[in-house]
C-alpha cells in the first residue's frame, strides 16, 4: 500500500459509522479465512487501520455470542504472536457480494483502462473484465450505461517510449508544441508518472529546461526519444495535485477581464475563472488569471465578437493591433 | 452508543446468517443481545436495522416456514449473501489495483474501495503495481453527477435547469436517462428528453441548480439495443467531409497547424510557406486560423478566407 493511498482511505474514513464498521467486520474474517492466517500488521494496512483498531476489531468479532436457544459464540479466532488466525466462523467465512457502485465503479475504470494505449497488456484487462462481471452477476448490469471515452489521438509510440522510460528509469528528450506560444521546444525530462486526467495523457516529470515538474500533453509531443542516461528526478520534486483541477492559477498570474456573448461562454466552463457575473444586457463578465498574456491575445483573435477583452488596456491595445496586422495581409 | 449498535447489527447478521429457517422477531429478540426490552422498542429498533442492512446490500429475507408459525420470520439466504469465488492472476491483480485508484477522490472512490475490501477479504492481493508510475484517474466536479448516476443506476426520471449553449437563461427540462457518458473530461447525460420526445444529450456543467426525481425507481426503461457509447461516438460523424485549405504560414510559425499539414512549400516571397491542411468545420476552423494572427493567411477555399476575416473584423467591432 503506498503512503497515498492509506491517506486516502485515512481521509475518506474520517468519520465511521457503525454501518461503515460492520462492513470491515464482515470483511475481516473471510480475509483472515482466504489466507489461513495472516500477519497483524499486514492486515492493519490492507483495510486501513491502526494495529489498535485491528485488536478492537477482533475482539468484538470474538465477543459476538447469540444467546437462544441456547447460548454459543459463533466466532472463534486468536491473535497470538502477532498472527490472525480463525478457527470456527459459521456463515461468515464469505465476503458479502458486490453493490451496484462497488461493481459499476470497478468495471467502468477497467474499461477505461482498455481503451487506453498506456495500459500495455490488453488480455488481463479483457480477463480482469470478464470474472469480476460473472462475480458481480446483476449488480454490474448498469455499468454498461456508463462510457468513458479517452483521447484516441495520441501516437502509439509516444505511449510506448514514455511507458518504457518509466519502466526503465530512463531520461526523455522531446519535442514539445507550446501553443500559448505557438513554439516548438527541445528539452530533456526526468518522467515521473504517466497521467490521464480529464480525458487527455500527460507526461509529469522534471523538466530540465525549466528546472521544475512540468505536465506535458502527450498529444503535443511532436518527437521523442529515450535517452542512454538515467533519470535523475531530484529528492524535492513535488507530485502536481491533479485532483483539484489541472491548471490551477497563481496569484502573480496576469489577471483579464472578457465580456462574452451567448456563442463566447464556453471560455467560462473552459477556463477556471476567479469571477463570472451576468451583465444586464445578457452577457457574461469573466475574470481570469492567466500566466500567459500570449494565450490571452490568442484567445481573444480567436472570440471574434463572441467575446471582447476589455482589461488590462494594453492588453486589449495589443489584442487590436494584432487583428488589424492580420486584416492588412487580406487586403 | 455508536459502539453498541455495531456490535448488536454484527450480532444480527451472524444470527441470520447462520439460521436454517426464518427467524420470527421474537426469535431475533431473544437470541440477538442489545435489544430493549419493550417490545414496541424493540419493533422500532429492528425496523431500522433491517434497514441498515438492506441499505448495505445485505439480502434480508422475509418468508414463512413450512407448516411451522403463522408469522413471517427473517433469515439471509447465504447464496444470496456470498460473493461467489473469484481468484485473479497476478497481473489481473494488477490491472484491478489500479482501476480501484482511477476514482481517486470522485464520486465513486467510496465504492471503489469497498469493492475493493470485498475483493480482498475473498483472497485477491490487488496491491502490486506492475506498471510503475502510470496513474488514470477518472473525475466528478460536477455537482450533478451524483443524482444523474443514481437516476441512470435506478431507472427513475428526472427534471433539472439546463443552461444550453449560446443561452443567457436556463430552462427546466425533464429527462428519462439512459446513461452518462465522459468524452474528453467532460460528463454528459443521454436519455429521452420527455417534453421534446426525443433523444438527447446535456453537459453535466451546464447544469443548473438541484437535479430532482420525478418518479420511483424502476420508472425508466432504456429501449432495447441502446448503446451509451455509441450515441457519444456518433457525434463525431455528423461534422462534414473534410477538405483541404491552402494557407501561407509565416516561416518558424504555425506550428499547431503545421503539424497536420499534408504538404508544405516555400512560398515565391522569402519568410513564408504555402501549407496545405484538411479541415472539416469552417467555423471551428476559423477560430482557429484567427487566433494565430498575422502569421496565418487563407488562401482558399473562399469561405474559410471571409469566416476568418469576419472573426478579426468581429476583434475590432
Amino acid at each position: 500500500v503506498t503512503a497515498d493511498a492509506a491517506a486516502d482511505r485515512a481521509a475518506v474514513s474520517d468519520r465511521p459509522t457503525a454501518t461503515d464498521r460492520l462492513q470491515r467486520l464482515l470483511a475481516l474474517v473471510p480475509y483472515v479465512v482466504s489466507r489461513n492466517a495472516v500477519g497483524m500488521a499486514e492486515t492493519a494496512a490492507a483495510f486501513g487501520i491502526t494495529e489498535r483498531e485491528l485488536v478492537d476489531d477482533l475482539n468484538m468479532l470474538w465477543c459476538v455470542e447469540l444467546r437462544s436457544p441456547d447460548p454459543y459464540c459463533p466466532i472463534d479466532l486468536s491473535y497470538e504472536g502477532g498472527e490472525i488466525v480463525v478457527s470456527e466462523a459459521e456463515a461468515m467465512d464469505r465476503p458479502l457480494r458486490l453493490g451496484v457502485d462497488e461493481a459499476c465503479a470497478l468495471l467502468v475504470a477497467l474499461r477505461m483502462l482498455a481503451d487506453l494505449p498506456a495500459i500495455g497488456d490488453g488480455s488481463a484487462l479483457s480477463r480482469t473484465i470478464a470474472k469480476l462481471e460473472a462475480a458481480a452477476g446483476s449488480a454490474g448490469n448498469p455499468s454498461a450505461q456508463v462510457a468513458v471515452q479517452v483521447d484516441d489521438v495520441t501516437g502509439e509510440s509516444v505511449t510506448a517510449h514514455v511507458t518504457d522510460a518509466l519502466g526503465r528509469g530512463r531520461r526523455l528528450h522531446i519535442a514539445y508544441y507550446v501553443p500559448g506560444r505557438d513554439e516548438a521546444t527541445e528539452r530533456d525530462v526526468d518522467p515521473m508518472r504517466l497521467l490521464v486526467v480529464e480525458g487527455r495523457s500527460y507526461l509529469e516529470g522534471w523538466c530540465r529546461r525549466a528546472g521544475a515538474v512540468r505536465l506535458f500533453r502527450l498529444d503535443r509531443i511532436l518527437s521523442i526519444d529515450v535517452l542512454d542516461v538515467g533519470a535523475e528526478v531530484p529528492a524535492g520534486a513535488e507530485h502536481k495535485d491533479v485532483d483539484s483541477g489541472l491548471f490551477r492559477p497563481s496569484p502573480q498570474d496576469v489577471l483579464v477581464t472578457f465580456e462574452l456573448a451567448a456563442a463566447g461562454r464556453w471560455v467560462a466552463e473552459y477556463y477556471p475563472c476567479e469571477q463570472i457575473e451576468e451583465l444586464p444586457d445578457g452577457r457574461l463578465r469573466v475574470l481570469l488569471r492567466t500566466p500567459d498574456p500570449q494565450l490571452v491575445r490568442r484567445l481573444a483573435l480567436r472570440l471574434g465578437e463572441d467575446g471582447c477583452l476589455v482589461a488590462p488596456a494594453e492588453l486589449v491595445s495589443q489584442v487590436a493591433a494584432d487583428a488589424a496586422a492580420a486584416l492588412a495581409q487580406y487586403e | 452508543m455508536s459502539r453498541r449498535k455495531t456490535e448488536r447489527l454484527l450480532s444480527l447478521v451472524v444470527c441470520l446468517l447462520s439460521a436454517r429457517k426464518y427467524l420470527t422477531a421474537a426469535q431475533i429478540r431473544d437470541a440477538v443481545p442489545g435489544y430493549p426490552e419493550s417490545f414496541d422498542a424493540f419493533k422500532r429498533m429492528f425496523e431500522r436495522d433491517k434497514d441498515e442492512l438492506r441499505e448495505l446490500g445485505i439480502p434480508l429475507e422475509t418468508g414463512m416456514n413450512p407448516g411451522g408459525e403463522e408469522e413471517p420470520g427473517y433469515r439471509i439466504p447465504r447464496q444470496a449473501y456470498e460473493l461467489p469465488d473469484i481468484r485473479l492472476e497476478p497481473d489481473e491483480a494488477a490491472v484491478l489495483g489500479l482501476a480501484a485508484r482511477v476514482w481517486r477522490r470522485a464520486e465513486l472512490a467510496g465504492a471503489a474501495d469497498g469493492a475493493l475490501l470485498k475483493l480482498r477479504a475473498a483472497g485477491i492481493d490487488a496491491e502490486d503495481m506492475t506498471q510503475p508510475g502510470i496513474e488514470p484517474r477518472l473525475q466528478t466536479g460536477e455537482a450533478a453527477f451524483g443524482p444523474l448516476w443514481e437516476a441512470v443506476r435506478d431507472g427513475r426520471p428526472v427534471t433539472f435547469g439546463y443552461l444550453a449553449p449560446g443561452r443567457s437563461t436556463q430552462q427546466q427540462r425533464r429527462l428519462e436517462p439512459w446513461g452518462v457518458v465522459n468524452r474528453r473530461g467532460h460528463w454528459y447525460v443521454v436519455g429521452q428528453d420527455t417534453d421534446r420526445r426525443e433523444q438527447r444529450i446535456f453537459r453535466l456543467s451546464r447544469v443548473a441548480g438541484p437535479v430532482a426525481f420525478t418518479g420511483p425507481p424502476g420508472s425508466v426503461t432504456v429501449p432495447p439495443g441502446t448503446d451509451v457509447r455509441g450515441a457519444v461516438r456518433d457525434w463525431d460523424t455528423g461534422s462534414p467531409p473534410p477538405r483541404n485549405c491552402l494557407l501561407r504560414i509565416r516561416a518558424g510559425a504555425g506550428y499547431g497547424l503545421r503539424r497536420h499539414a499534408v504538404s508544405v512549400r516555400p512560398d515565391g516571397e522569402p519568410g513564408w510557406d504555402l501549407v496545405e491542411v484538411p479541415f472539416s468545420e469552417p467555423g471551428w476552423w476559423s477560430e482557429h486560423i484567427a487566433s494565430f494572427g498575422a502569421d496565418v493567411v487563407v488562401l482558399e477555399p473562399t469561405d474559410l478566407r471571409d469566416a476568418v476575416i469576419g472573426r478579426l473584423k468581429g476583434v475590432l467591432a
